[in-house]
């Protein structure tokens, strides 16, 4: 049983639809796409798709009251919405480094969620 | 009143201003002095806290706030003077500048050099002429943005956006991911405004609407927006029977950029209609002797690696000129746009030192060749107007040009065998 997934490339601007073929887990053909790049970018997209989550946190910093959060790693995209969620209980101290971790291993993934910028204590 | 004598004065601590302090700092220049209206380096990188900064400049990729944090880390461990909540309030023709903070008062700074690095700003309602009442709720998109990134604030629960422009994509994602609704992306071309990566993770991924050439022909509400009347296009015009209602909340523009150059028009610089940016030569002086410009000030670009490698091209041009360096010829070459070219950076070249054009089409085109003068072709899978390109000219290429006084850069479809 082949299963058709349609897939935008964005490697470049030229944005090529291209259709895959799955049998199960497994891509057994890509067409649409009009160089390599495509292909495994569309092998990619429909076995993992990824994204790095950008959000923000509270602080208890009044001159500063959020603080600008980034996943280390692509996030599975399934997982954007529920990441969220839980960064939303979140509210942090200061003063924080770039790149402290804010939620380690956040909903199981291996992903760490990292501060995005320096706090200091008087700003 | 409190006078300064600096060797460069940088106008705007962006991505641009910071990069030039830095290369002028390092090129050995003493003083150099950083002026700025905001209450802290780096400009609007702060509220881009999205990441894809920094992929050329660093082969990294980075938000917003991570690409600011390097360049602001690096320039506190110079000798470089800022001076923060400032304003400037006057640019003269003679390079001298009238500026404004709590700490000086008003003072005047006589520079050696200035750069202009002070970016942009968005168009608003009105510059687009939208008819129809004035309620509360209507927002750009970057001021959506900040109220969203740095204040806390979620300016409504039902959006709708107008223009695709990689601000507008992108605030259609946050807002979707803080738990708003994004009724619709209103698009009046037939293709997106921003990077073809937008479309696909901020507006696919989440299934936000995006209705390609339509137009938002009407506002609603009379204290707050509730909702607006949306109409296909069709040859640039609203099509008569094609209006529906969304109803909303909220209504973001991200209709587009304007280079901010008030201070500019005052020093006596002259404007170049197809960027909004000052007219410049390849060292990316302006038309008033000292000045330069840098970023978005000068034009509106794609990336910010390419805002901070302008910083650093006028910082050093600064630094040529500050040592009578700048190596000038008697006569000039004009770039001239041909076909399908919508605007081109530097529009005159005046040395034999090399020069770097970007420039950016006037439409989409697959199987494109761009072709400059009469020496220089390349080939282009596709090019489209959201993406500035860059050509780098060879100081022996340019020799020629200047027995005729014109360089024409045109892009054109290669005709397929």
């Amino acid at each position: 049983m082949v299963n058709k997934r349609q897939i935008i490339c964005i490697v470049c601007p030229l944005g090529c639809r291209m259709e895959v073929g799955l049998e199960g887990d497994r891509v057994i053909e890509v067409a649409g796409n009009q160089c390599k790049k495509g292909e495994k970018h569309a092998q990619q997209e429909v076995l993992f798709p990824g994204r790095v989550l950008t959000t923000t946190v509270k602080t208890k910093n009044p001159a500063a009251p959020l603080l600008p959060v980034r996943s280390d790693k692509p996030l599975p995209k399934g997982k954007l919405e529920e990441s969220m969620e839980v960064m939303a209980k979140h509210t942090v101290s200061y003063p924080i480094q770039l790149g402290d971790v804010i939620v380690s291993n956040i909903l199981n993934t291996g992903v760490n969620i990292i501060a995005s910028r320096s706090m200091s204590k008087k700003s | 009143m409190i006078t300064k004598e600096v060797d460069l004065a940088i106008i705007g601590a962006g991505p641009a201003g910071l990069a030039a302090a830095i290369k002028a700092k390092d090129a050995g220049l003493k003083r150099v002095l950083v002026l700025e209206r905001a209450e802290a380096l780096g400009g609007l990188l702060h509220q881009c806290i999205h990441n894809g900064f920094g992929l050329h400049y660093f082969d990294q990729d980075l938000t917003g706030p991570e690409y600011a944090e390097r360049f602001i880390k690096k320039l506190s461990s110079m000798n470089i003077e800022v001076a923060l909540n400032t304003m400037v309030t006057h640019l003269h023709p003679d390079r001298s500048i009238t500026a404004i903070n709590s700490d000086w008062g008003e003072f005047k700074v006589l520079p050696a050099a200035v750069i202009l690095a002070m970016g942009c700003r968005e168009k608003t309602r009105f510059q687009l002429g939208i008819p129809g009442s004035r309620p509360a709720g209507i927002f750009t998109a970057g001021l959506a943005q900040k109220l969203v990134n740095i204040d806390g604030y979620l300016p409504g629960s039902e959006f709708v956006i107008l223009g695709s422009g990689d601000i507008g994509m992108i605030m259609a994602r946050r807002l979707h991911l803080e738990g708003a609704r994004v009724k619709a992306v209103v698009e009046i071309m037939p293709y997106v405004g921003g990077l073809i990566r937008n479309e696909v993770q901020c507006l696919h991924d989440f299934e936000i609407p995006l209705l390609l050439e339509h137009t938002v022909t009407d506002i609603y509400g009379n204290d707050r927006i509730e909702g607006v009347k949306v109409a296909k296009v069709a040859n640039g015009e609203p099509v008569n029977g094609s209006e529906s209602s969304i109803e909303c909340d909220c209504l973001l523009l991200s209709v587009g950029l304007i280079p901010e150059n008030e201070l500019s028009m005052e020093a006596g610089v002259n404007i170049y209609e197809g960027t909004g940016g000052p007219v410049v030569d390849e060292y990316l002086q302006t038309s008033v002797d000292g000045i330069f410009a840098a970023g978005n000030v000068l034009q509106v670009y794609d990336l910010v690696d390419n805002v901070t490698l302008d910083g650093e091209k006028a910082a050093l041009s600064a630094v040529k000129h500050i040592d009578n360096k700048l190596k000038k010829q008697p006569s000039e070459v004009k770039v001239a746009l041909g076909k399908n070219i919508k605007c081109v950076v530097p529009q005159k070249i005046v040395g034999f030192e090399g020069a770097e054009l970007t420039l950016r089409v006037s439409q989409p085109m697959e199987n494109a060749e761009l072709v400059v003068g009469n020496h220089y072709k390349k080939k282009y899978r596709v090019v489209t107007p959201s993406e500035v390109i860059k050509i780098a000219l060879n100081p022996s290429d340019l020799s020629q040009y200047f027995a005729t006084g014109k360089l024409e850069v045109s892009c054109n479809v290669r005709e397929k065998r």
